[in-house]
Order: structure tokens, then sequence, then C-alpha cells
């Protein structure tokens, strides 16, 4: 089951991501780990065959909240204090 | 502190892992989702009520077109709440930022972006207009086309950018999309059906009740898309100058 290993290997990859986009002290990192989780989820969703909602995660969760925040933390101290 | 926390944030993960067991499997055909009259009702129908190819849309911008309405309503009002409160701080904030703008636009960015930005404007527009053909629509199709203007702040700075589509404007135009959507609304309400019934736009469109709410799906999905375009814009040129509207990214 092909499709399975790839479920299976992007769920892994979930809870990495999510993880690291908590434990990493760079909010730039941060953000750009954020985008790699929604892209992640946006294949999720295109593999079970709900385009739409993955066309939505693509270009709002990936892209805009990407450069949102990035544009946020342009305005705060980079690295956080905990 | 920090201890208790992580130990009550593994304990709640794994109590929800082990309760995303008893969900049913995916595209099971008993599942409630799958089995509930509505959906069926949906599937059969969707065709025959609007001729509309892609259920979601038809779903979304037609059956509960009242629901989309607000979220649209929604995305207008945050983008004018971010906007207000970065406004309306206090004027001589401390400013200490850490990075370093340089106001020299790089030529090989600029270029490039410059190739760019058409492709994804006709990419935003051919995504809103086959919304109800392809998966896309307004949402996606608005999002898109506001990367753009974003694209051209980044890689010039947010002068040039706010030339091209000043701040009044956008709130202007993001009123105007609930404005469309909302006058379609209700235009069908005047004209004798239910406030957002599009089939009744017939009596006045020469096409079938059919084609009127497949129509007037593409107009509520260029609402929804001139709202979405204006506020993302709106949204990125208010927090990236902390609401000063000068010396962005």
């Amino acid at each position: 089951m092909g499709l399975e290993l790839f479920n299976t290997l992007i769920l892994c990859l979930l809870v990495v991501v999510a993880v690291l986009s908590l434990w990493v002290r760079d909010l730039v990192v941060s953000a750009v780990v954020f985008a790699i989780y929604s892209f992640l989820m946006c294949l999720l969703w295109a593999e079970m065959g709900a385009v739409d909602v993955a066309f939505t995660e693509a270009t709002v969760g990936a892209g805009v909240s990407t450069v949102v925040l990035i544009a946020t933390v342009f305005n705060l101290k980079r690295k956080a204090k905990d | 502190m920090k201890k208790a926390a992580f130990i009550l944030v593994l304990c709640i993960g794994l109590l929800l892992a082990w309760a995303a067991k008893d969900f049913p499997s995916w595209g099971d055909p008993q599942s409630p989702a799958s089995s509930s009259p509505v959906a069926s009702h949906f599937i059969a129908n969707t065709g025959v009520d609007t001729e509309v190819p892609n259920m979601v849309t038809a779903v979304l911008a037609d059956y509960r077109g009242f629901d989309t309405m607000f979220e649209t309503v929604v995305v207008f009002i945050a983008g004018l709440a971010v906007f207000s409160i970065l406004r309306g701080g206090p004027k001589n904030r401390t400013r200490d930022r850490e990075f370093v703008v340089d106001f020299e636009p790089d030529l090989i960015v600029t270029n490039t972006v410059r190739l760019i930005v058409p492709v994804i404007q006709i990419f935003a527009l051919y995504v809103l207009a086959h919304g109800h053909v392809s998966p896309g629509g307004g949402f996606q199709g608005g999002v898109a086309m506001g990367a753009s203007f974003i694209l051209i702040a980044l890689s010039w700075d947010l002068k040039t950018a706010l030339a091209r589509f000043p701040i009044e404007r956008c709130f202007t135009v993001a009123a105007l999309g609930i404005v469309i959507y909302a006058g379609i609304g209700l235009l069908s309400l005047f004209l004798g059906g239910e406030f957002l019934d599009y089939a009744h736009l017939a009596k006045i469109f020469p096409v079938s009740p059919e084609m009127a709410r497949y129509h007037a799906m593409l107009g509520v999905e260029i609402g929804v898309g001139f709202t979405v375009t204006a506020i993302m814009f709106a949204l990125y040129a208010s927090l990236s100058t902390d609401g000063r509207m000068r010396d962005g990214l």
C-alpha cells in the first residue's frame, strides 16, 4: 500500500514539524516551519480528494499567513524569551 | 511549572490520539457524514438545481450562501479591526527594530517580480472565474490576487505597492465586495424570492432559473474575491508597518 505509507510518512512529519515550530527560538524560523506544516496539510487534503480545502490551505495557510507572520515578527523582538 | 504543563499537554495529546480510533475510517460509506440524507440530496440534486459541476462551490455559495456572506463580513471586520487598532495606538512607540531595511530595491528581484505578477494575477482571475467548474473560488482567487500586491510590496517597498492600491481604496473595494454579495441577495429578495434565492433572478435576466443560480454564484464569488483581495493587502500593510503605512518591509 503505497498510499498508506505516504499518509503515515506525512502524519509523522506533521508531528515533528508541529513540535519543531514551538521548539525553535527564532520566530522567523518558527513562521517558516508553520508554512511547512501548512504545506504538508495541503498535501494530505489533496491526497484525500478534498482539492478545494487543499487549495485554500496552500494559498491562505502556506502563502499569506506566513507573510503576515513574518511581517509581524519584523516589528517584534526576533528571539523568543522562553 | 513548565514540566507540569508539558505533562498535561502530553496527557491530553495521548487522550486525543486514543479517542481518534473511534472516528469512522476515511471514505467509510456508513459514517454519519456520508449516510446523512443531506449529503445524498446535494450529490443527487446539485447538477439538476444549479448546473454547477463543482458541488463544493454550489454548497458554499448557494445552499449555504448566508453563511458565506457573513464569512466575508468577518474577513472585512478583521481587516478593519487590525487597521484601526494599529493606527490608533500611541504615536511615539519605542521602535528598536533588529532588521535594517535596505531601501534600494534589488534589480534581479524586481525584474523577476515584474514577470511573475501578471501571471499570478491572471491565475487568480482564472481561479475566481472557474470556481464553480473546478476547485477554487472567491476566497482562493482573492488571496492569490492579494498576494500579488504583497509581492510588489516585498520586492520594491510598501510605498510602491500603496501607490497602486492605496489603503483607503482597499477598504472601499472590500466594502464593495460585500455590497455586491448582499446586493445579489437583496435583488432576489425584491424579485419575490427569499434572501439569496438566486433562482428568481431569472425573471429579469434571459436565462433559465438553473443558469440564473449558476451565474449568480459567479457574481457572489466576485464579491468575495474583491473583499479578500483588498483585506489581505490591507492586513499586510498594517502589520508590516505597525499601522504607520510607511517604512514597511
